[in-house]
């Protein structure tokens, strides 16, 4: 009997596809951002109402990831943005080989931002390397003050939070100052963005954030955010 | 439950080792898991004993250590900072801590047969 030294990863794989990925967004100038969080935080909404805002100015396409349906790719398609649905069956995030397999099916070349909707979770999708070059998480209002503590590597993981369903608070039990607090205490850096896809509050903020993300993309003056 | 994903990963590359070193019998297998990572133990524990059968590693004894948080500031450098309840935020002077272990997620080592 003899032991073995590994100095693999266990996730070395995974990485090593995302690399891949990566280098493929990369060589076509599409910038991508990974969009995670719980099921029913409005993830497609947030999505929809993004993609209006600014569809005229950015060649823009989605991938969306659920465990089964393709309603979701039917929303970003009504909207007149090639979509690619990967259904995972029974798995409960997207990894670095689903989203490479769909690269083969869809064609992203002449893009300016891909988005990619992982599944609905706020645990497996944290520990799989897309390739992305931003993650953004959407955190509604009414899943309570504690969710950044009860699920912190998302938390960590994300560099931009989105507070969504802010029209609720009223209901909610919560104050907005609270639930930026926990993110904070998790997440020092995040950027943190209250809106509401309800009434559109908010909105601007967020837009023109990722308008001048995209623009530095464009005008080649490199890439903020981490992977 | 991602963890089947993972847990898939982990006999992958322990398979991998042993073919390589021409052995054809896993004994055990050691862990190292991060706190800071989403993964639970018993999870792990599990799809192991769901995937393990017909594998070299059939009858191999599992072994994860769990690797607690622990960060560092960048003003008070001297402090080993321990941390409990994930906030990132230096206790003496509230600078921006980083983590300096707890993000582990791999194979230590294999014992073959």
């Amino acid at each position: 009997m003899h032991q073995v030294t590994i100095e693999t990863g266990i996730m070395e794989a995974n990485d090593h596809l995302a690399g891949h990925n990566r280098e493929l967004y990369d060589e076509y100038g599409v910038y991508v951002i990974n969009l995670m969080s719980a099921p029913g935080a409005g993830k497609t909404s947030v999505l929809e109402q993004t993609i209006t805002r600014i569809k005229d100015d950015y060649k823009l396409g989605v991938i969306e990831g659920d465990l089964m349906t393709t309603m979701d790719a039917d929303r970003m398609s009504a909207l007149g943005i090639p979509a690619y649905q990967i259904t995972t069956g029974t798995v409960c995030h997207l990894d670095a080989r689903m989203v490479h397999n769909a690269l083969h099916n869809f064609d992203i070349k002449g893009l300016d931002l891909l988005f990619i909707e992982n599944v609905g979770n706020l645990v497996c999708p944290a520990e799989f390397n897309l390739g992305e070059h931003l993650k953004v998480m959407v955190y509604s209002v009414v899943e309570g003050a504690e969710k950044p503590k009860k699920y912190p590597v998302m938390f960590h993981e994300a560099s931009v939070v989105l507070l969504n369903k802010i029209d609720l608070i009223p209901y909610a039990g919560v104050s907005l100052e609270e639930l930026r607090r926990n993110v904070y205490s998790v997440n020092p850096e995040a950027m943190i963005f209250p809106l509401s896809c309800r009434t559109g509050e908010g909105f601007d903020a967020w837009i023109d954030w990722l308008r001048t993300h995209l623009n530095a993309k464009i005008a080649g003056k490199g890439l903020v955010g981490k992977s | 439950m991602h963890e089947m994903a993972i847990m898939q990963s982990i006999l992958e590359i322990a398979e991998g080792e042993a073919r390589k070193h021409g052995s054809k019998r896993i004994n055990r297998i050691k862990l190292k898991i991060g706190e800071f990572r989403g993964v639970v133990k018993d999870a792990l524990e599990f799809s192991f004993d769901v995937l393990r059968v017909n594998t070299p590693a059939e009858n191999a004894e599992l072994e994860i250590e769990t690797v607690p948080i622990r960060a560092e500031c960048p003003n008070c450098s001297d402090v080993d900072i321990s941390i409990n309840d994930f906030t990132m935020i230096c206790p003496n002077c509230g600078a921006i801590l980083s983590i300096t272990s707890g993000r582990e997620m791999e194979i230590e080592y294999l014992d073959l047969e």
